[in-house]
């Protein structure tokens, strides 16, 4: 019969209207800035039709989210910050659109370059949030942060980012992506590890070249 | 009306509160204009693709009243620049803009809209749209994520929001001229660089002579 | 890396020695280290492809490759052809001067020649003779060049492979439109001068419309015909996209797709990256299926390596790949609707589930369109914890649901019906002849689908079937979308309960692979058509030639031939069901 189909159509849409209401008596009232009811209703049990109240409440960004990229460095027991990064170039080799820019320090005394960026530039209005800097970083230095809302009204004067902008602390790291700041420092521990090892190697042999030289 | 509209400048006498609000003209008119700024159903690229999500039920658009989006410049207030823009198409959009009506508003969306993004080297790419109009809000990203385009347009609403009515450019005595439109020939032509082409095609010869040695 | 072997090409295995006997004298075997297939004379071409074609059932011409081999001072033409029943590809080639590179065109072979002769020559520079409208066709008419050229240089070119030298360790930062006197990415012929020219109009395009005849016997009213632009700023051209419609009265008559609106120099930019570069830049192609663009070019350029990935990340490239055909086809249908005038309902329920599948996207690679997940031999990085959970919950119980439901909301309904049914009909022969794919092809009777025909990554183990309708209409591209989602769904179910655990990259993961020379073509059945990657090696560590068969560029090339004769809102409903992105026809 003609317009059984539209019928049929219409029960759907009237399902999804009322399938909204009937989340809204499953959380009595309590449907909006609940976290609890907000995990639910972002997965695949949501019924009914789900809208994030931004700015007011956010999405739950997961672990791997990717944005701009920062610098991280860690904080000394002085006080003083060391850089992670011993701007070996790696990221700004990888970057597909060659946004990264890197001034590589030299020693005053002996010109010499040591491993520590005395500038770094990244220029947002080229970056394409890939994530191959921090991929492919050797030194756990370059991270991907999660922070989007960084709309400006003039690019000119603030999309370079510059190594202050970029820089942020390994505790801010811990906090915005914890799982991966665990295995960095899984890594950062192994390799210091084995640098240890490594020297106290090179100690042993030294001895006994001097015992072996002594005799 | 709501309370952030009522001016505290001026007292409502006792007997009239409840029944009279006093504002400012700025303040009323910003609050409409940025409570249902309609903007131009217009996708470029990728981003267009986000600036959809925005408006679907998920982030929805409506709760900002921007739900409506037009796809004629006329009835439009906002134009987003969702995408790559190339030299092929930057005279349509220069063309659109100049059909909107004022006041008019411009975000770029996304890093390619901002400044040409991670295509910025290629021949055809547009180096960012601001090179042609002027752009109000920058939402880097590529693509911005729908709450980071929710960001941009509060930023947006923000920047209206500190607009006045005797200041803005839009209701002077003299008309705004018109933005010409790029033309398209061996390459994109702008017809305001046309005063000066000549001396600067003899600077292009020279940076290519000293690149080649 | 096994670096020392000659690259293993798959899939371009050559015709059994008979082929070579057939035509003597007019083929020879490409012998250069790493190539594959065979060198054809350019006078011989016409000859060979029809040969080719009716003797030998090569009846499928899927793409066209220029190439400019700068340092040999000659230009390349690169033909893929297919038996529309499956099997391998057999790859000829023609070689012609680089000062003057002029070829027969194939156009009336294969039809499906055409959009791809044409973005040849704009590109490189090859003249195609015979082809009825060789005009560029992604850059304007008038533009200076053919800018895939070796030796062609834009303004803001810096140097001729990545990475730059200025970025590190001398990185001061800068904006390259400082250096360019215009400001601008642009750069003129030295006597160029804006007064005294006169702008290119649109007369050459409107000039190979075809005419309505108007005979005047005075037997039936006198009409006037119509030139109609739709776009490149419309609503229902899913972009910038542009047709020129001739119309008589209603009734379209001719149609001319115009590109280009979003030509953002994939190729070239493609061609300065090093391999790993392109793999986010893929993401960009068809921005609504990256994983699957990823998938195409991780396997061309794994053919090239010789390597494979490990097993736990075969079965995650499947369910990813599948999850994002299922994405890609919840939109098209969505927006075909909207196309048809149901404005947004049915695109609201279907984006409402395509977030859901972005949220796992998210997790999994950090982004919800940009995935760039696939690594040369492997992945990015494991699915997080909890991902596949989440995907279970999905594939087997909210997703067939909730297609179910789309089913029972759209399929019958006779508004959908009378809008669909009989519109737009591509019949098998013309859907063949114009090289159309994916759904385009299947819905019109031909059951081709590269995840059978030339099975790639493990798709072999699953049991699925290739959905295929046989009236080539609208109605039956809808259907045979809402079927594969449904198969989707029942690979990634399999996929999930046999996934095992393990690696998920063969080696360690490097920036700076080691490609050997030579030549391979990775296909993979995206949602819009067949995918395919022709990447050319010369040993460094940036693709010589690094070229994309996009299938809904070359699906728009039976895009004429479906609306004439049919109203101009149907044309509207048409173009929304060959679902194209603009990303990838223009790329």
């Amino acid at each position: 019969m003609y317009g059984v189909g539209l019928v049929k159509g219409m029960g759907v849409t009237i399902k999804h209207f009322v399938n909204t209401y009937v989340d809204d008596l499953r959380w009595f009232g309590r449907r909006y800035y609940n976290p609890e009811a907000f995990a639910v209703r972002q997965s695949p049990q949501a019924q009914g039709i789900f809208t994030v109240q931004y700015p007011e409440e956010k999405l739950i960004m997961p672990e791997e989210f990717r944005y701009i990229p920062f610098l991280i460095y860690d904080e000394l027991e002085d006080g003083t910050r060391q850089d992670r990064c011993t701007s070996c170039g790696i990221c700004a080799k990888v970057c597909p659109p060659q946004c990264i820019w890197i001034v590589r320090s030299d020693d005053p005394e002996t010109g010499r370059p040591i491993p520590e960026p005395s500038e770094f530039f990244i220029d947002i209005d080229i970056c394409m949030n890939c994530g191959l800097c921090s991929e492919y970083c050797p030194f756990e230095a370059i991270r991907m942060d999660h922070d989007y809302e960084i709309s400006t009204y003039d690019r000119f004067s603030e999309n370079i980012y510059n190594k202050e902008k970029l820089d942020k602390p390994a505790s801010f790291y811990a906090a915005v992506r914890p799982l991966n700041y665990a295995i960095d420092e899984a890594a950062i521990a192994e390799k210091v590890a084995k640098k240890a090892a490594k020297e106290a190697a090179r100690k042993q042999r030294q001895a006994e070249k001097d015992r072996k030289t002594d005799e | 009306m709501s309370e952030e509209l009522s001016n505290n400048d001026n007292p409502v006498p006792e007997g009239l509160q409840g029944q009279i609000a006093i504002t400012s003209l700025d303040k009323i008119y910003n609050w409409s204009r940025r409570s249902s700024i309609w903007p131009m159903m217009f996708g470029l690229a990728c981003c267009a693709i986000e600036m959809i999500a925005t408006a679907a039920s998920r982030y929805d658009l409506a709760r900002f009243g921007m739900e409506v989006l037009r796809a004629s410049p006329r009835q439009a207030d906002l134009m987003i620049v969702s995408g790559t823009v190339t030299k092929k198409m930057i005279p349509i959009i220069v063309r659109l803009y100049n059909q909107m009506p004022e006041p008019k508003y411009v975000l770029a969306m996304g890093a390619c809209a901002s400044g040409g993004g991670p295509f910025k080297e290629g021949y055809n790419v547009v180096s960012g749209v601001d090179k042609f109009v002027p752009v109000d809000v920058y939402i880097p990203g590529c693509p911005p994520t729908p709450q980071a385009l929710l960001h941009g347009l509060i930023k947006m609403q923000e920047k209206i929001d500190g607009q006045s009515v005797l200041e803005v450019p839009w209701y002077r005595s003299e008309p705004i001229d018109e933005i010409p439109q790029p033309l398209l020939g061996p390459d994109l032509i702008d017809p305001r660089d046309i005063p000066d082409f000549a001396e600067k095609l003899k600077a292009q010869e020279e940076r290519l002579a000293a690149e080649r040695e | 890396m096994t670096d020392k072997e000659s690259p293993q090409v798959e899939g371009t295995t050559r015709e059994p020695d008979s082929l070579e006997q057939h035509f003597p004298g007019i083929l020879t075997p490409d012998e250069r280290e790493g190539f594959d297939g065979y060198l054809v004379a350019p006078d011989k071409l016409t000859e060979f492809a029809t040969r080719l074609r009716d003797e030998f059932g090569y009846d499928y011409l899927s793409s066209v490759t220029g190439v400019d081999y700068l340092p040999d001072e000659v230009m390349e033409v690169v033909y893929h052809a297919y038996r529309i029943e499956g099997g391998p590809a057999l790859v000829f080639k023609t070689q012609v001067p680089r000062a003057d590179p002029v070829v027969p065109s194939l156009v009336g072979v294969w039809p499906g020649a055409d959009f791809q002769e044409r973005e040849a020559w704009d590109l490189l520079g090859i003249r195609f003779t015979g082809h009825p409208n060789l005009r560029r066709i992604l850059m304007w008419e008038g533009f200076e060049g053919h800018p895939l050229r070796k030796d062609w240089h834009e303004a803001y070119f810096e140097e001729d492979a990545k990475p730059f030298a200025n970025r590190w360790p001398e990185g001061d930062v800068y904006r390259i439109e400082d250096k360019i006197p215009f400001g601008k990415n642009v750069q003129y012929p030295s006597e160029f001068t804006p007064e005294g020219w006169i702008p290119e109009g649109d007369e050459g395009l409107y000039a190979g419309l075809g005419q309505i005849s108007n005979d005047g016997d005075g037997s039936s009213l006198k009409t006037d015909q119509l030139v109609v632009n739709l776009g490149p700023q419309h609503p229902s051209t899913h972009g910038v996209f542009r047709m020129v419609v001739t119309l008589d009265g209603e009734t379209v008559t001719d149609l001319k797709p115009v590109m280009g609106y979003l030509h953002r120099n994939h190729e070239k930019i493609g061609e300065r990256n090093t391999y790993i570069m392109n793999m986010p830049y893929t993401d960009r192609l068809d921005y609504l299926s990256s994983m699957s663009n990823n998938f195409g070019y991780a396997l061309a350029v794994e053919k090239l390596m010789d390597i494979q990935p490990p097993e736990r990340a075969e079965y995650i490239r499947v369910i990813m790949a599948e999850l994002t055909r299922i994405v890609s086809h919840l939109w098209a249908i969505g927006f075909l609707l909207n196309d048809l005038g149901a404005f947004f309902t049915p695109a609201l329920y279907a984006i409402n589930e395509r977030e859901l599948i972005l949220d796992v996207f998210e997790a999994v690679s950090g982004s919800r369109m940009m995935c760039n997940y696939f690594r040369f031999g492997g992945l990015a990085r494991d699915l997080p914890p909890g991902t596949l959970q989440t995907i279970r919950e999905l594939i087997f119980e909210r997703l067939p649901r909730r297609v179910d439901e789309l089913d029972i909301y759209l399929t019958e309904n006779e508004i959908v019906r009378s809008r669909c049914i009989g519109v737009g009909v591509l019949s098998p022969e013309k859907a063949v002849a114009f090289s159309a794919a994916g759904p385009v092809l299947r819905a019109s009777g031909i059951p081709y689908d590269v995840r059978r025909a030339e099975p790639y990554g493990i798709y072999d183990r699953f049991d699925f079937e290739v959905a295929v309708r046989y009236g080539g209409d609208v109605y039956d591209r809808y259907l045979v979308r809402l079927q594969e989602i449904r198969e989707s769904i029942r690979i990634v179910q399999q996929a999930v309960d046999d996934i095992p655990e393990g690696e998920i990259q063969t080696g360690k993961p490097i920036f700076q692979v080691r490609v050997p020379a030579g030549e391979a073509y990775g296909r993979v059945e995206n949602p819009k058509g067949e995918l395919g990657f022709y990447v050319v090696s010369n040993g460094k560590p940036n693709p010589w030639r690094y070229h994309i068969r996009a299938p809904s560029f070359i699906n728009l090339t039976a895009l004429a031939e479906m609306c004439k004769g049919h109203k101009v809102a149907d044309v509207v409903a048409i173009l929304g069901s060959i679902d194209i992105i603009l990303g990838e026809v223009d790329r």
